[in-house]
């Protein structure tokens, strides 16, 4: 046995790994199971070690299916003897089958992730260059493991929470297990108020009937600004172009206030016809901004062709220029949606009255300590699942389209 | 002989371009006009007036008409009666009255001086009025059988008001007193504080946490896209079901977050993150005052618009060229290295523009503190300050002010942003 920097290295890595998956996983098994338990994070911290200088000492030349599989046994005994034969914290008579597949789990991902960490370090010393390797290794694994949690878990939790009821989460903020026996009318109870007591049918029409009208709307303002921005020649073009986005710079909250008042007096304030003056006024800017900039990479031989060929500008416009940028209108269309279907400020200013809330107004009346937070939630899932649907179904051109405008090659 | 000039001036062409261009900028033009810059300077004017919420509805006649007394043959007399409130208490209004129409048949009989009928039309003159003014008019009728046989209500028809009522918005009355009161208030300046701790802090974490995440994915593996899509959901979702996520997750009592650190021991209380102000924390015996709302929404902050950062430092990745790298790699260059040589100066330009913007967004955001906290243990900031004073206290003009301070810190912020940022970062 040689010791060097190499060895060290690899005891950190296995240890960091035991820890982390210990962690995960026992959450993990809780928060499905709805059983409690402490976890023995200290003996999956060893247990990871040991596992790590094991593979570095065994495993690195003439292998085969048996070496690959030992650290994994190696973490199995490790862990089960150091945690007295609970590797969970738990007996092994509570949810055992649950327990089984989260101590698989554990093994298998420990194993896998001690393996694509150290898989050609081999038992030596290491200079800078593999250390680093390594230490981004290692950083990369675990960011994406802490990543996936962090931004996982609060959507799990608005999930699951809706489908509880108040009592069994004051009872175990933990345990959101799901009992199907119960039946799926008593599962969705929360969604089904909703829909029925509250409203939420109509809200979620007024939430996509805004959305809808303020893309339309930017659209149609934005296309011809956009196009005379990119295409014409007039003094102030310039200016414009890069001016345009300081609008979309104003705070919201300093508008606020005069439009509050100013739609007060003249009975605009408490209608949907208000957020559509709003919203899009909000929008065009940078609609006109991101299709400029697309319009601009359009080669303008195609069009100049047209309007030789007898084409009106309009004409050139919708038969030339439109078809061509498709993509473009797609993105920033999904971008104007998304920003108009999540608005809340002005939504919850301007609207009083309950037949007109936005799925925004909607949600935030259910804030209030007589509604239970089940309902809360159930109407942020109802919230969030258009725009997140939408969004999956059209990521790529908003991706693209966001970024183009901004990125040089 | 004469030379060839070059043309001077606009041509026609030119021109007829020109006035092509505008007209497809008008539309914009003027709906941002409308709701944008308008507001704006309206805000500037409204911050110096003593204006509160209750004021935006103006003075007006509130009227009650009905009809005394039973008409059953031709010639039989009743009592009309106009009850006439003013709806302000302490407004007045100026040569009020109103005009009604009598249903057919009815006819006003004797004299009243405040009223003329022509026609069916009767037009009634109060004078000026003061605030709390109440008086009934009352008038006799007479009925004739045209209204026998078709007898309506006069209720049914609604007298139209006339006055003049002063608009404390449009009127010239200006005062400084929102202005002193918002820089007198002792809280002012440290909602100022938490304002640009929130806004540095928020629009670092986001740009960390980008950075970091477009790390992650700038190698090509199975499920990356898929990966990418989850990552941008912080992004993608309502701030109202997100926002309310986080206040279940982190909730004291039923919390799930509060549950897990309990349980793997690291706290013994649960933690109440976003009421509690502020923890003492003990390092070598140095006591510090850590704010445990404020972090918390910072973190809120940082969660929710990482992807944004994240998606643009990814794309500028993806276009830096690959043979940068293998170079280095020959020359021995270690993995971090080539992050801190080649891709960070490479990522220089967009993390500025990124900064920037994230910068003035960050102060500018107001629901995501709102939802969380309310502004409540110490996570005050600016924005939220305009809606409590605007809105909670009910004292529009204060709140103007407050957003004017917001928009001349901003202002401000961006001068020096523009002065000292480099020169090719578009």
């Amino acid at each position: 046995m040689r010791l060097n920097n190499g060895f060290f290295a690899a005891l950190i890595c296995g240890a960091i790994w035991g820890f982390i998956w210990m962690v995960v996983i026992s959450v993990l098994f809780m928060l499905i199971s709805g059983e409690i338990t402490r976890p023995p994070v200290g003996s999956a911290t060893l247990a990871g070690m040991l596992a790590a200088g094991f593979y570095l000492w065994f495993c690195s030349d003439d292998r085969n299916w048996f070496r690959d599989a030992v650290p994994g046994i190696l973490v199995f005994f490790v862990l089960t003897t150091l945690s007295g034969g609970k590797p969970l914290g738990l007996d092994f008579s509570v949810a055992t089958s649950w327990q089984i597949l989260a101590l698989a789990l554990f093994i298998g991902v420990t194993a896998l992730s001690i393996h694509l960490c150290l898989s050609g370090m081999g038992n030596r010393h290491l200079n800078r260059y593999q250390l680093e390797h390594l230490l981004i290794r290692m950083l990369k694994g675990v960011g994406f493991t802490i990543f996936t949690v962090v931004v996982a878990l609060p959507f799990y939790v608005m999930i699951m929470t809706s489908l509880k009821s108040q009592q069994s989460l004051l009872a175990n903020p933990l345990d959101f297990s799901l009992d199907f026996s119960q039946g799926l009318g008593v599962l969705f109870r929360s969604y089904i108020e909703l829909f029925t007591e509250f409203n939420f049918g109509t809200f979620l029409i007024n939430s996509a009937i805004v959305s809808v009208a303020t893309v339309i709307l930017t659209l149609l303002f934005a296309v011809p600004g956009a196009y005379a921005v990119a295409r014409l020649r007039f003094p102030g073009q310039a200016f414009l172009s890069r001016s345009i986005l300081l609008i979309y710079m104003v705070p919201a909250i300093v508008l606020v206030i005069p439009l509050y008042a100013v739609f007060s007096q003249i009975g605009l304030r408490n209608t949907l016809t208000g957020l559509l003056f709003v919203y899009p006024a909000t929008t065009i800017p940078v609609a006109l901004y991101m299709l400029q900039g697309y319009f601009r990479g359009l080669p303008s031989e195609l069009e100049e062709a047209g309007l030789m060929d007898g084409l009106t500008r309009l004409g050139v416009i919708l038969k030339i220029t439109l078809p061509l940028s498709l993509p473009a209108l797609a993105s920033v269309a999904l971008y104007v949606f998304m920003i108009a279907w999540n608005e809340f400020l002005f939504a919850f200013m301007f609207l009083d009255s309950v037949e007109i809330f936005t799925l925004s107004r909607g949600v935030v009346s259910l804030n209030s300590s007589e509604v239970p937070r089940q309902h809360l939630m159930a109407g942020s899932v109802i919230a969030t699942i258009p725009v997140l649907v939408i969004f999956l179904w059209f990521e790529r051109f908003l991706v693209s389209g966001l970024t183009a405008g901004s990125v040089k090659g | 002989m004469t030379t060839a000039t070059p043309p001077r001036g606009i041509g026609p062409l030119a021109r007829r371009e020109m006035r092509l261009a505008y007209g497809m900028l008008l539309p914009t033009f003027i709906i941002v006009l409308a709701v944008v810059l308008g507001p704006l300077i309206a805000n500037f004017w409204i911050s110096f007036k003593p204006v509160q919420l209750a004021d935006l509805r103006p003075a007006s006649l509130l009227i009650n008409e009905r009809l005394r007394g039973n008409l059953v043959q031709p010639g039989d007399k009743a009592v009309l009666e106009y009850r006439i409130r003013n709806s302000s208490r302490d407004k007045k209004i100026e040569s009020a009255g109103f005009r009604d129409i009598l249903p057919a048949g009815l006819t006003v009989v004797g004299a009243n001086s405040q009223c003329v009928q022509s026609g069916d039309r009767l037009e009634c003159k109060l004078g000026d009025i003061d605030g709390g003014f109440r008086d009934r008019i009352r008038l006799d009728v007479s009925a004739d059988q045209t209204y026998l046989s078709n007898p309506i209500n006069p209720r049914q028809k609604k007298p139209d008001v006339f006055g003049k009522a002063d608009n404390i918005l449009t009127n010239s009355q200006f005062t400084l007193d929102n202005f002193k009161r918002v820089f007198s208030s002792s809280e002012f300046w440290t909602v100022l504080k938490v304002s640009i701790y929130y806004t540095i802090f928020g629009t670092v974490g986001a740009l960390v946490l980008g950075l970091f995440a477009a790390q992650l994915l700038n190698t090509v593996f199975p499920f990356r896209n898929i990966l990418r899509g989850i990552f941008l959901f912080p992004y993608v979702a309502p701030v109202i079901a997100v926002a309310f996520t986080w206040v279940v997750l982190l909730d004291p009592f039923s919390g799930t977050l509060n549950s897990i650190l309990q349980q793997m021991g690291v706290v013994d209380e649960p933690i109440n993150f976003f009421g509690q102000r502020s923890v003492p924390l003990n390092f070598f015996g140095l006591t510090i005052e850590f704010p445990v709302a404020l972090t918390t929404v910072i973190a809120f902050e940082a969660w929710r618009y990482f992807p944004l950062s994240f998606l643009f430092i990814l794309a500028r990745m993806q276009s830096i060229s690959s043979e940068m790298y293998e170079a280095a790699e020959i020359d021995g260059a270690t993995p971090l290295q080539q992050f801190w040589y080649i891709s960070l100066p490479q990522l220089f330009g967009i993390l500025a523009v990124l900064f920037l913007l994230r910068f003035i967004w960050t102060f500018n955001k107001f629901d995501d503190i709102f939802l969380l906290t309310g502004g409540a243990a110490g996570t005050r900031t600016l924005t939220v300050d305009v809606y409590e004073q605007a809105f909670a206290v009910s004292n529009l003009g204060a709140g103007a002010a407050v957003a004017v301070v917001v928009f001349i810190v901003l202002l401000s912020f961006s001068i020096v942003f523009f002065k000292f940022s480099p020169e090719d970062d578009g």
